[in-house]
């Protein structure tokens, strides 16, 4: 397994003054993976990966690019290219000029002739289904186009890691959702590794072989979607990653936890007797029931329509607690909550760091 | 509706001060003395080609020495920060806001032969000094000095703006400092270059001032001063007069038409 690590981060620290953006980040990244970098603005994601990419360097710790430490090494001379947030297209070039670019850059033994450059470009812009647009100005393309312009732009040279800030930002939904499956198509098909980051968790979740969610400059949680999704490590992972009910409750012993003075039967075990925990409960997961079946109950203080689900709120004892159904209950209904006992995910009480 | 009316008052502006005296001058060039249509004024111009080739000589070389001198000063500056860049914007445009005329007036001390700043150095530190005044070389740097600040300005506001993201990705896709500024940096600001060229070269090229002052008129008269003459000097002619501004307005059209030309043709240009 470690011989194919091909970027390996060890306790990577940045700061600012007297300001810390990144604490001790370890991290490793595998050949030919997906890797998303998650979290909200300003918790270093964007960060960790300009150091990569050798925009920026670390205040401490080492990067390594196949087994070799790479934090001297100048950006155009490291393996890897980037797909810069806005594109960052070269607007005095066109759309054949800007692919090119990488190529003609190429001096002495590697210098390619025309036919060459030619060929790889339109290999490129066939990838991404823009061929013919050859001659086109750049400001003359949408901003899907000039996104797979930018896209392309970074892989002619055939990177081994691609690195990707963002890209889709700027797209509207149907777009950002159409780019998702091309991107993750283009990875599977060229072979080469991505780290991308963005703040859109549901991006994250669908494109991701690997998720790294970060918050204020540390490692919260690395795991698949799976894992990340059903098993978050905290309340702030199980919060940023989709909606969640989070509540207080106390481990009563292994399988059984305590939530509003009642002890409910859980899957949960390793904590401390009487341990107080955070219980997360997904709004997919609570099922509605008559008032005397349910587990908890309570009066629905709110309905939304979302499209493939009801939005609903439900007031119980004070907890306002989320739930996505299918079935409508009106605003005033008392109803019960159900949860099975897998669903109920309990965590240490947040504040504590977690580790790899 | 509400766009047009509130172009009326320019419109006015235009009128009063554009049209009408472009007509003005268009009628003084095809009219003589009594104010019958002729040509003549355009018979003899080939009289004075020398003058006009010396002007475009010299506009061209301070034009060009201004750009050498512009690009780097506009380039460093936008490398500062953003403080120390205000500083220099400030100083740079600092000598604009003293009087053309007096400035002009104080090359003159620094020049003059007999007992100018510069020779008065030389010769306290017995050097021998230089004859630049009355000379052609005097009028170059008279220009220069002029009008350096019209090249900075432009090709530093456009140096400033650029997007370092692109910067960032020419060095990403393996490009060296040398070839991110010939491939990158130096085609995206053309547009600023070309401003800078023309807001030199105008008003170098009809410049009548520099050229009596520095140069001594004369055998290094420039086509301003052939103009200024025709109006206001012995010469008196106000209709070869409009009739050589009319030539000397086309030739500048056409100039910068070309270089226009130039900047839309950029794409991929400079390799």
């Amino acid at each position: 397994m470690e011989n194919n690590i091909i970027i390996d981060l060890k306790n990577i620290s940045m700061e600012y003054g007297n300001e810390k953006v990144l604490d001790n980040i370890n991290l490793y990244i595998r050949d030919k993976e997906f890797v998303t970098l998650l979290g909200p603005s300003g918790c270093g994601k964007t960060t960790t990966l300009r150091i990569i990419g050798g925009f920026i360097n670390q205040t401490s710790g080492n990067v390594y690019f196949e087994g070799k430490e790479i934090s001297k090494v100048p950006p155009y001379k490291r393996q890897l290219n980037t797909v810069f947030q806005k594109y960052a297209l070269f607007s005095h070039l066109n759309v054949f000029e800007n692919v090119a670019f990488g190529l003609r850059l190429k001096k002495g033994k590697e210098k390619l002739d025309e036919k060459v450059i030619k060929e790889k470009v339109s290999e490129m812009l066939k990838l991404v289904n823009l061929s013919g647009y050859e001659k086109r100005d750049i400001n003359s393309l949408s901003g899907g186009q000039q996104q797979r312009v930018a896209i392309v732009r970074a892989l002619v040279n055939h990177p081994k890691v691609l690195l990707l800030d963002e890209p889709l930002g700027a797209l509207d939904l149907k777009l950002r959702k159409d780019m998702q499956t091309e991107l993750k198509k283009i990875q599977q098909r060229l072979g080469i590794t991505f780290i991308y980051v963005t703040h859109d968790q549901e991006e994250a979740l669908s494109m991701s072989d690997t998720i790294v969610v970060m918050n204020e400059g540390k490692i919260q949680q690395i795991g698949t979607p799976q894992d990340i999704y059903n098993e978050p490590k905290n309340a702030f992972v199980a919060d940023f990653i989709g909606e969640s009910n989070i509540l207080d409750g106390i481990m009563k012993k292994d399988c059984l936890v305590n939530i509003f003075g009642q002890d409910i039967e859980c899957v949960d075990v390793g904590f401390e007797e009487n341990e107080s925990v955070d219980v997360v409960i997904r709004p997919e997961d609570i099922i509605i029931t008559s008032p005397e079946e349910g587990i908890f109950s309570g009066t629905v203080t709110s309905l939304t329509f979302k499209g493939v689900h009801f939005e609903m709120v439900i007031q119980c004892d004070g907890f306002e607690f989320l739930a996505h159904n299918t079935i409508a209950s009106q605003p005033g209904e008392k109803i019960g909550l159900k949860v099975k006992p897998f669903d109920f995910h309990i965590m240490k009480k947040s504040k504590k760091e977690c580790e790899k | 509706m509400k766009s047009k009316s509130l172009s009326i008052p320019f419109l006015i502006w235009a009128v009063i001060f554009i049209i009408i005296p472009m007509i003005f001058i268009i009628a003084f060039a095809f009219t003589d003395d009594n104010f019958n249509f002729t040509f003549d004024n355009f018979n003899h111009l080939n009289r004075y080609l020398p003058v006009f080739l010396r002007s475009l000589k010299l506009s061209i070389i301070s034009t060009v020495i201004c750009l050498a001198l512009g690009y780097p000063v506009g380039y460093i500056i936008s490398k500062m920060s953003p403080k120390v860049q205000n500083v220099f914007v400030l100083l740079t445009m600092l000598p604009m806001w003293m009087n053309f005329l007096l400035r002009t007036y104080s090359w003159i001390k620094i020049l003059n032969t007999e007992s100018g700043v510069l020779n008065t150095i030389l010769s306290a530190l017995n050097l021998p000094t230089i004859d630049i005044m009355d000379t052609q070389f005097a009028i170059v740097l008279g220009m220069i000095y002029n009008f350096l600040p019209f090249m900075i300005l432009p090709i530093y506001s456009v140096l400033t703006k650029m997007d370092e993201k692109v910067i960032e990705a020419a060095k990403d896709l393996g490009a060296n400092n040398v070839q991110v500024f010939f491939k990158v940096v130096l085609p995206l600001s053309v547009p600023g270059i070309i401003t800078g060229l023309t807001m030199v070269f105008v008003p170098a090229i009809s410049t009548f001032i520099i050229s009596k002052l520095l140069g001594g008129g004369g055998a290094n008269m420039l086509i301003g001063d052939l103009i200024d003459m025709q109006f206001l000097g012995n010469a008196y002619n106000p209709h070869l007069g409009s009739a050589i501004s009319l030539i000397l307005m086309v030739f500048i059209l056409i100039s910068m038409g070309v270089m226009r030309k130039f900047d839309s043709d950029e794409a991929g240009g400079i390799m």
